[in-house]
C-alpha cells in the first residue's frame, strides 16, 4: 500500500509502523536490519495460543533524513499493543548498541524511536522488562557516544509502562494530541486503587492526565505537532540539533526542572488546576482548541529547557 | 528482612543510614578493610512516587558531583511505582527515568553501583531502582516481579492454574527470584551465613567498563535464549551497512 497513498500528508495515528518510517525518512532511503525474511518470531507466544509476527512488532534499520544518515526503530502498535517481548526488545537494544559502537564513525546523526507501546508484553514479562532496562542503558550509551536519541509518540498505544520510561531517557520528545505518555495506565490504576482515584472510562480525564497536550505544556515533551507524518518529520529534523548531551550538568538541570514542577504543581490532580496556577486565562480551553491553535500557545515556563 | 536486619547484616562495623521522607533512606555503611560505601534506598515496601524518585536522584547526583568514584549501594524494598492520578499527571515517567538516568550516569562516571534487593520490586519501580545498577544482589526474601500472576491471567485470558503450570517450565514470564535470576536480571543470590564473604568478593570485583552483560548472563543460565543473539545480529547488520 505504501506507494499508493500520499504518506507525507497521511495521519500519523492511523499509519502502520512501516508507513510511518517510509513517510518520515527521505523517500526510498530505508534499509531494514533483520528484516521480516529472517522470520524472527517470538518463541513464547505459541504456548499462549497466539500467532507471532515475522518482525515481532518492531522494525529497525538505517535511512536518511534530509540527506543525513539516521537509525530508526518503529513499534507496530497493532501487534500485541506494541509491547516489548524478548525479540522485539533485543532488536531495539541491538540498534542502540550499534549507534553507540559505530554511530559517530558512520556519521549517524540520530536514532529515531517511533514508540507505540503499552509497555511490557506480559506473556514474556521478564524478558520484556529486562529488554527495557537494556534499551535505556543503550540510549545512554548512544548519547554518551554523541548520537542523540529522539522519541516520536503519536500512536494508538502511546508510550506506557516501561515505554514511558524509555521516552523520558531520550534526548528530545516529539508528541501529537494522540501521544499519551505515562507509566501506570488508567485501567491499571482504577483496578488497583478504585474508580474514585482514576475513572478510566472518563476519556476527557484520561487525555487531560496523560495526553500529548498536557505533556507538551508541562515539559514532558519538547515539541507538539499536528497528527501528520510530515509534521513529525519536520519536527524530527528540527529537534536533532536541540538535543542536550548526557552529562552531569544536564541531569542536575533536570533535577532542578522536576523539583520546580513539584514545587509549583505538586498538589494538582487534574490538568486545568495546573493551567490555573500557571495563569492561563481559560484553563478549560487547553483541551478544546484546534491542534494548530494549541501548537501556537505559549507553554509553561518550566517547559522550555534542554534538561533531559 | 527488615531494614535494620539488612543494615546489621551488611555493615556489622556500623552505618549512618537514616530514614528520610517518602520511604527513602540515605547514609554510609562501614566495611572492615574497605572504604565506606554510600547507601541510598527505597524501603518498607513504599511505592516509588514522584517525590521519592526525585529525592533519591538528588542523592545520586550529589555523589557524582563529589567525584572520586567509590561505591554506591542501593537498597530496594518497594512495591511498584505509586499508582495515582496525581503522580501520572505530574509526569511519573520522567521522574522514574531521571532516577534511572542518574544511577546510569553514576556508573558511567566511575561509581560502582550495587543494587541490594531484599523485598519486593515490581514494574516501573523495579526498572528505575534495582535494574539500574551494575550488579544486582538478592537477599533472602527478595521478590522481584514485573506483574503478578492474577494480573497476567486477566490480560492473557488464561486461567491462573494454566499459568502456574506454564511457569514451572519457563522463566520467561513468572514473578519471583528464580525466574528473574535465570533471565539475567539478578546477578547474585546471597545467603545470610555467607553474606560478608560474598559482599567482599563483589566489592573486589569492580567492573572495568560500562557494558551491559545481562543478556549474556541470561543465555548462560538458559533463562533468556534469544536476546543476546538477536541484538548481535542487528549490530552486525548495522556494522556492514554502508
Amino acid at each position: 500500500m505504501s506507494n499508493l497513498i500520499d504518506l507525507v500528508n497521511h495521519d500519523y495515528y492511523e499509519a502502520s509502523a512501516r508507513d510511518r518510517i517510509a513517510g518520515i525518512l527521505d523517500p526510498g532511503s530505508f534499509h531494514e536490519f533483520l528484516g521480516a525474511e529472517n522470520r524472527t518470531i517470538s518463541p513464547h507466544l505459541a504456548q499462549f495460543n497466539l500467532t507471532g509476527a515475522f518482525d515481532d512488532g518492531l522494525i529497525v534499520g538505517a535511512g536518511r533524513l534530509e540527506g543525513q544518515p539516521v537509525y530508526v526503530a518503529a513499534q507496530e502498535g497493532r501487534f500485541m499493543g506494541g509491547a516489548f517481548g524478548e525479540i522485539h526488545g533485543a532488536k531495539l537494544v541491538g540498534l542502540l548498541r550499534a549507534a553507540a559502537a559505530n554511530g559517530a564513525r558512520k556519521g549517524i546523526k540520530a536514532v529515531l524511536l517511533l514508540l507505540d507501546t503499552g509497555g511490557v508484553r506480559l506473556q514474556e514479562a521478564n524478558a520484556g522488562e529486562l529488554s527495557i532496562s537494556e534499551a535505556v542503558h543503550g540510549i545512554v550509551e548512544a548519547r554518551l557516544a554523541g548520537v542523540p536519541v529522539i522519541a516520536l509518540v503519536g500512536g494508538r498505544s502511546g508510550a506506557f509502562g516501561g515505554g514511558g520510561i524509555v521516552t523520558a531517557f531520550c534526548s528530545r520528545i516529539i508528541v501529537s494530541d494522540h501521544g499519551r505518555i505515562g507509566v501506570s495506565g488508567p485501567e491499571v490504576i482504577e483496578t488497583n486503587k478504585g474508580v474514585e482515584e482514576f475513572d478510566a472510562k472518563d476519556k476527557g480525564l484520561v487525555w487531560r492526565v496523560t495526553g500529548g497536550r498536557t505533556r507538551a505544556m508541562m515539559g514532558g515533551a519538547d515539541c507538539f505537532v499536528r497528527d501528520r507524518i510530515k509534521d513529525f518529520r519536520a519536527a524530527a529534523i528540527a529537534q536533532i540539533g536541540a538535543a542536550a548531551p548526557f552529562t552531569l550538568a544536564t541531569l542536575v538541570a533536570e533535577q532542578k526542572r522536576l523539583a520546580a514542577r513539584l514545587q509549583s504543581y505538586g498538589d494538582c490532580r487534574d490538568a486545568p488546576e495546573i493551567w490555573r496556577i500557571a495563569g492561563i486565562a481559560d484553563p478549560a480551553s487547553i483541551a478544546e482548541v484546534s491542534e494548530e491553535a494549541f501548537a501556537s500557545l505559549p507553554r509553561l515556563k518550566e517547559a522550555a529547557h534542554d534538561a533531559r | 528482612m527488615t531494614l535494620d536486619e539488612v543494615l546489621a547484616s551488611l555493615f556489622p562495623a556500623g552505618n549512618t543510614v537514616q530514614r528520610g521522607s517518602h520511604g527513602v533512606v540515605s547514609g554510609t555503611g562501614k566495611i572492615e578493610g574497605h572504604a565506606d560505601v554510600a547507601v541510598i534506598g527505597i524501603v518498607d515496601g513504599t511505592p516509588l512516587s514522584v517525590d521519592g524518585a526525585l529525592v533519591l536522584a538528588g542523592h545520586v547526583l550529589d555523589l557524582v558531583s563529589k567525584g572520586g568514584g567509590g561505591t554506591l549501594m542501593v537498597l530496594v524494598d518497594t512495591s511498584s511505582q505509586n499508582m495515582a492520578r496525581r503522580d501520572e499527571l505530574l509526569g511519573l515517567n520522567e521522574f522514574l527515568a531521571h532516577l534511572s538516568k542518574s544511577l546510569t550516569l553514576a556508573a558511567a562516571e566511575g561509581l560502582y553501583t550495587i543494587g541490594v534487593l531484599y523485598g519486593h520490586a515490581a514494574a516501573g519501580a523495579f526498572i528505575s531502582t534495582a535494574l539500574s545498577t551494575q550488579i544486582l544482589v538478592a537477599l533472602p526474601g527478595a521478590f522481584p516481579s514485573v506483574m503478578d500472576l492474577p494480573s497476567i491471567s486477566r490480560v492473557t485470558k488464561l486461567p491462573l492454574e494454566t499459568l502456574s503450570d506454564l511457569a514451572k517450565s519457563t522463566p520467561i514470564f513468572a514473578p519471583g527470584l528464580e525466574p528473574l535470576f535465570a533471565t539475567g536480571a539478578v546477578t547474585e543470590k546471597w545467603e545470610l551465613a555467607t553474606l560478608q564473604s560474598q559482599l567482599k568478593a563483589v566489592l573486589a570485583r569492580r567492573p572495568s567498563g560500562f557494558a551491559d552483560e545481562r543478556d549474556s548472563i541470561g543465555l548462560q543460565r538458559k533463562g533468556r535464549l534469544e536476546a543476546r543473539a538477536i541484538a548481535q545480529r542487528v549490530i552486525d547488520e548495522a556494522a556492514s551497512h554502508a
